[in-house]
């Protein structure tokens, strides 16, 4: 320890030790950088993007990529990287909301199942058991088609598909966390149910949290492109890479950048969140630690 | 009145592997700033006994008999009650100081979560509170451990920490159960000194759970001796040492490690075989199969509780002070 450390308050230290062990990993490093790039990219759309997303230039409609229109113009001759820059937006909103919605129902109800055991835990996990029985993506389709198509709509049939398993996860992070010596002491202590749920057992699994966050970030960007693709999302003319793709359908063999474009997007999105989620586990778990 | 009343108390535990009779009528009576300690190897039953005075046992564990504490009926209290009891009145320091202490709290906020639960402080008080508890139970520069975590103490300290806790709201009884039994040596004479302390200074009453004898000499007033969730022995701490009766307390007794006197060394004595387990309690002497002194009224019928001495209880057939024999085998 050095002695410009040892004047730091234990949990700066503790900080920066967590600082130093994420440097360590290039590629957690790389997908954080580049995670960082599109949240910035969706927040600043309009200073980023040259143009108006919906600005069609008819005339250049169809060109490949020069030094007016970087990535080139679509059918209608609207720029493809504002269009992408733009997409951001409906991508970041659904991944973030969408997997903040799923905590805030899924966390709560773990936490119950897992904690007051009884009749409750069972009844909570057979209802994660049906609902897993279906894959994520046909749970989000199945449930933006009843909520009817739009943005908001997409994000909250992504949060549901992703309770049942938060819902587990939380559940087994609390029944090992409920048998630990703390808990039993805080319960000798007279502490509440509530307290002991609330500052003994949660604050003990935010680690893994976040990994569940990193993984439900990204499913759920797919999720929306996949959504909108479909036309159960995003509703054109806003921008977003799935009705990007779902409108350069039949210009595929013509100009295959109206794909590989916001294809490229979603692919560097999900991969950046994904490689942080992995750089974050080994760091956050002891066991893995080497 | 005693201060906490127990009487005939049993605790059953109905497992997937059939019943345990993990404690079986025991009695026990705490005084005012009494310092009662309860003896035994690891599965007699001491530390469900306690555990179960503030029914912090699973679910799977049946008790019955009673319990009072200050005139209130432990036993038939509801939730709320017992979490006003706990805590406030009666504390618990647990075994395993390395793991008792919640990882995500610092030390303050530990400490000040009971204050603000049981005397409704505000944050500042609380700090002041915690600086004073943190000086008392013997932590230097107390100010500065408020902000660490329990990973940046040692074991000894997070110990310190623990007692700190308990006594937070000046309990009147403080269960501290095997305090010392994780620590090195050197650390388990401070922490003893410290609950010695305690009650001198604080008057708190303390029942301390225990498998070393040497500890119970140090500190304790008054012992209880169980067996395989029996009250085997009960005396005051003097005439339990000058004049054991129970054939287990004077096993217990010959297995303390001490210095020779002079004339070479001198074998450890041990009690050959293990605590059971027992699904029902046996109408005979649970100690019989271990017991050098065991005959067929041992193996058939239950010792009562007993006065042999003075105020010196004995649950035995055959209670006396003589030693074992040399190299006994069951």
């Amino acid at each position: 320890m050095t002695t410009a450390e040892a004047v730091l308050s234990p949990r700066a230290r503790q900080r920066r030790r967590m600082r130093r062990r994420l440097l360590r990993r290039p590629l957690a490093v790389a997908g954080l950088v580049v995670a960082l790039m599109f949240v910035l990219m969706a927040l600043f759309a309009p200073l980023i993007a040259p143009y108006s997303p919906g600005k069609s230039d008819f005339s250049a409609a169809l060109s490949g990529p020069s030094s007016q229109h970087l990535f080139g113009t679509d059918d209608l001759g609207r720029d493809i990287f504002s269009r992408v820059v733009w997409s951001a937006r409906a991508s970041m909103q659904a991944g973030v909301f969408a997997t903040l919605l799923a905590m805030a129902v899924a966390v709560p109800i773990g936490l119950v199942a897992g904690y007051y055991r009884g009749w409750i835990d069972p009844v909570i996990s057979r209802i994660t058991d049906v609902v897993l029985a279906f894959p994520f993506l046909i749970i989000a389709v199945g449930l933006a088609a009843i909520l009817g198509p739009s943005l908001k709509n997409a994000t909250i049939a992504l949060g549901i598909a992703a309770m049942p398993i938060l819902v587990r996860v939380t559940r087994g992070e609390t029944l090992a966390l409920r048998e630990e010596d703390y808990v039993k002491a805080a319960v000798a202590n007279g502490a509440s149910d509530f307290v002991i749920l609330g500052r003994h057992i949660l604050p003990n699994m935010t680690g893994t949290l976040l990994v569940q966050a990193t993984v439900w970030i990204p499913r759920s960007i797919i999720g929306e492109a996949l959504l909108s693709f479909l036309g159960l999302g995003v509703q054109p003319p806003t921008p977003s890479w799935g009705v990007m793709l779902s409108a350069a359908q039949p210009f595929i063999d013509q100009a295959p950048r109206l794909v590989i474009f916001p294809g490229l997007a979603i692919f560097l999105a999900t991969l950046s969140f994904n490689l942080l989620g992995d750089g974050l586990r080994d760091i956050l778990d002891p066991k893995t630690r080497a | 009145m005693a201060l906490l009343d127990v009487s005939n108390l049993s605790v059953r535990f109905d497992t997937d592997d059939g019943a345990v009779q993990a404690v079986d009528g025991v009695s026990l009576e705490l005084e005012q700033k009494q310092v009662l300690a309860i003896v035994g190897e690891s599965g007699c039953g001491k530390s469900v006994t306690a555990m179960s005075l503030l029914r912090l046992l699973p679910p799977s564990a049946t008790v019955t008999g009673a319990a009072s504490f200050d005139g209130r009926d432990l036993l038939a209290a509801d939730e709320s009650e017992l979490r006003a009891i706990r805590g406030r009145e009666i504390s618990f320091v647990f075994q395993e100081p390395m793991t008792s202490l919640n990882p995500a709290l610092t030390v303050q906020k530990q400490i000040g979560e009971v204050l603000r639960r049981h005397l409704d402080m505000s944050g500042d008080q609380a700090r002041e509170r915690t600086v004073e508890l943190l000086d008392l139970v013997g932590i230097p520069a107390p100010r500065r451990r408020l902000g660490e975590y329990p990973h940046q103490l040692s074991g000894g300290m997070r110990q310190r920490v623990m007692i700190a806790m308990a006594l937070a709201c000046d309990p009147k009884v403080l269960i501290a159960d095997e305090p010392t039994t994780a620590l090195d040596v050197t650390i388990q004479a401070g922490i003893l000194d410290l609950l010695r302390d305690v009650r001198e200074r604080l008057g708190t009453a303390i029942v301390l759970i225990t498998h070393n004898l040497g500890v119970v000499a140090d500190i304790a007033d008054r012992v209880v001796v169980m067996y395989a969730g029996r009250k085997v022995e009960e005396a005051e701490v003097h005439e339990l040492f000058a004049h054991p009766q129970h054939p287990y307390t004077v096993g217990l007794l010959a297995a303390i490690p001490r210095k020779a006197n002079g004339d070479g060394r001198r074998r450890l004595q041990e009690i050959p075989g293990i605590v059971p387990s027992l699904p029902e309690p046996p109408p005979r002497c649970t100690f019989a199969p271990r017991c050098p002194r065991a005959d067929e009224r041992s193996r058939s019928e239950q010792p009562p509780l007993r006065e042999v001495r003075p105020d010196h209880h004995v649950a035995c057939f055959h209670p006396g002070e003589e030693p074992w024999p040399e190299g006994w085998r069951t």
